[in-house]
């Protein structure tokens, strides 16, 4: 498991290129061009289980969900962030990806260190320190449970027309 | 019961008399805007539409206007997929290339009274702030979920009260006092709140009040406001809406707020956002004599017929650099019909302009004016990350109309005030 460390506002321009928004939406598609302008050698080394730690106002800009698509493709198990920009975060919990904002297990990360994550119980460890973060709402969590938004949303349609039915 | 704008809106749509920052509310918005990436919308859900239909024919409000005409074979068949969409579930409010910038539309033909929620899969969605609405972007995917369900949540946001007194000096606009107010609270200055301003709005008309609430977004905003006022009931006016059409929705004096910020805007300065953040922001006179080769005039912030005529203004009778393109974008049909009414696209042509469809065009890098390694653009957009023009290796600089206008004709970045004090 590698750790990738980027600083503050890491905008969605330079985790998915904006030229590429409207011809690539597959994430076989969009995996090539994952951080393509901001670290160039993420796409070709990222494997599955990885974390990314950063800093402030994560994902900013643009409201494309390519970036949230591509690292829930890659395999990216969570980000740990000092914040988000509030539609990447509302992007990650449609697509079930898992997104942790802990200032302070930010700031512990300084590389080359031991980081262990428990989602379910709000826990991180890092370098020996562990830091806890809080439990999303029960209406969030319904939705990750569920695999993200389209595979919730299609069980309370069928709910809807069965009872119609 | 005091309540923010934000609460009393989202209170109206969940159906409860008082709701509290942090509290979860299901929605049903009046409309949800889709552009170009409805193709990839409805890519999504093919059989859940076959199976279910649309939730709602008038629901969806779909404008293309992000690469129009169309670049290249697949965002030609992009377009063609949404048509076909639009035709089979007989989806009431289409625009077709060459009507307008999704946000310009969506004001303009009456789609967002005050007083209503708006959802749109566009982060400057947030622009509908201008005449009184709650309106915010949201991802594809929840796009594709509420034109099955017509339903979301909202996480009741936190609001900010911006208060802006005494008035803008001349040769300074309402795109640097945004920027101004970015460069001072940061580009997550105002992360999951509500921006409400208040103070002496009067003198901003609603195409100032458009740049604003766009640029709300860049400080991380979920939406900005601005209460209706007379500014607000004339305009809406001017495009046949009356004011018993809408509700009005005011916060209380009382409300609560996370945060009061006071500027002063008398003192404010031309500027611009420099490489590669929006919350970069200098005055002009920092970085001023830095050589352009590329202006842009339009887009969703500053695309609109004052934004034209102050450029049409400064370069009247004369000619912009030689080493220089700048290029315009109205950012509408009506704004472009305008703007040929009033002579503004020929003074613009005859300085040496060049006028593009009516539409996103350069600003997000796909066409219409990509830039090349080592080239610098002045733009009156509204970001200027690293390879949002198409290349890595250019520069961005975010400026109001007048000094981008300035600095088309002299090739450099230049103060407006000096030019237009002649």
């Amino acid at each position: 498991m590698k750790v990738w460390k980027y600083k503050d506002d890491i905008n969605t321009d330079m985790l998915f290129p904006g030229k590429y928004t409207y011809t690539c939406s597959t994430a076989e598609e969009i995996k090539p061009h994952l951080l393509e302008d901001l670290d160039s050698s993420f796409s070709e080394n990222v494997s599955k289980g990885d974390l990314i730690f950063a800093g402030k106002n994560f994902g900013c800009g643009s409201s494309r969900e390519q970036p949230v698509v591509g690292l829930k493709a890659v395999g990216i198990r969570a980000v740990v962030a000092e914040s988000f920009a509030r539609i990447f975060y509302r992007a990650a919990i449609n697509q079930g990806l898992v997104l942790i904002e802990c200032p302070d297990a930010v700031r512990a990360y300084s590389g080359d260190v031991d980081v262990e994550l428990d989602v379910d119980n709000g826990k991180i460890v890092v370098d020996g320190k562990v830091f806890s973060f809080p439990k999303l709402p029960d209406e969030i969590i319904a939705i990750r449970n569920a695999g993200g938004l389209l595979p919730y949303t299609r069980s309370k349609l069928k709910e809807k027309y069965k009872s119609y039915s | 019961m005091s309540m923010t704008f934000a609460e009393k809106i989202l209170a109206k749509y969940a159906g409860e008399k008082k709701v509290a920052p942090g509290q979860i509310v299901t929605v049903h918005p009046d409309h949800l805007l889709t552009h170009d990436n409805t193709a990839a919308i409805i890519q999504k859900i093919p059989n859940e539409l076959d199976k279910y239909g649309v939730y709602s024919k008038s629901l969806s409000i779909i404008v293309i206007d992000h690469v129009v005409p169309a670049a290249s074979e697949k965002t030609a068949s992009n377009h063609k997929a949404i048509r076909d969409f639009v035709k089979k579930y007989n989806i009431e409010n289409f625009f077709d290339v060459g009507t307008g910038i999704c946000h310009q539309v969506v004001v303009e033909k009456g789609f967002a009274p005050p007083g209503t929620l708006l959802l749109g899969s566009d982060s400057h969605t947030c622009s509908y702030g201008a005449v009184g609405a709650f309106s915010s972007g949201i991802d594809r995917t929840e796009a594709a979920s509420l034109m099955l369900t017509g339903e979301t949540w909202l996480k009741v946001p936190n609001s900010i009260k911006m208060t802006l007194n005494g008035k803008l000096p001349p040769g300074v606009f309402a795109k640097d006092l945004v920027l101004h107010i970015i460069g001072d609270i940061s580009a997550s200055g105002a992360n999951y709140c509500s921006v409400e301003y208040h103070g002496d709005v009067e003198q901003f008309s609603i195409a100032d009040r458009f740049t604003i609430a766009n640029m709300g977004v860049e400080m991380g905003a979920k939406n900005s406001v601005f209460a209706v006022d007379k500014v607000t009931t004339n305009y809406l006016k001017s495009i046949g809406m009356p004011s018993s059409a809408y509700d009005l929705i005011y916060p209380d004096e009382d409300a609560s707020y996370v945060q009061e910020l006071i500027y002063d805007v008398s003192e404010i300065d031309p500027v611009v956002a420099c490489p590669h953040a929006v919350d970069n922001v200098k005055t002009v006179s920092e970085i001023e004599g830095l050589e352009i080769q590329q202006c842009l005039i339009g887009t969703c912030t500053n695309g609109r017929l004052s934004d034209l005529k102050i450029a049409a203004d400064i370069l009247k009778g004369k000619k912009i650099s030689s080493g220089v393109r700048l290029l315009v974008l109205p950012a509408s049909k009506t704004i472009y019909e305008a703007a040929l009414r009033t002579g503004i696209i020929q003074t613009l042509v005859e300085s040496g302009a060049i006028i593009l469809p009516t539409g996103c065009g350069p600003c997000l890098g796909a066409h219409q004016g990509v830039l090349a390694p080592g080239e610098r653009c002045i733009s009156t957009a509204n970001r200027n990350f690293k390879g949002r023009m198409g290349c890595k290796e250019a520069e961005i600089y975010l400026a109001s109309p007048a000094t981008v206008a300035v600095s088309a004709l002299y090739g450099k970045i230049t103060d407006p005030r000096g030019e237009m004090k002649k």
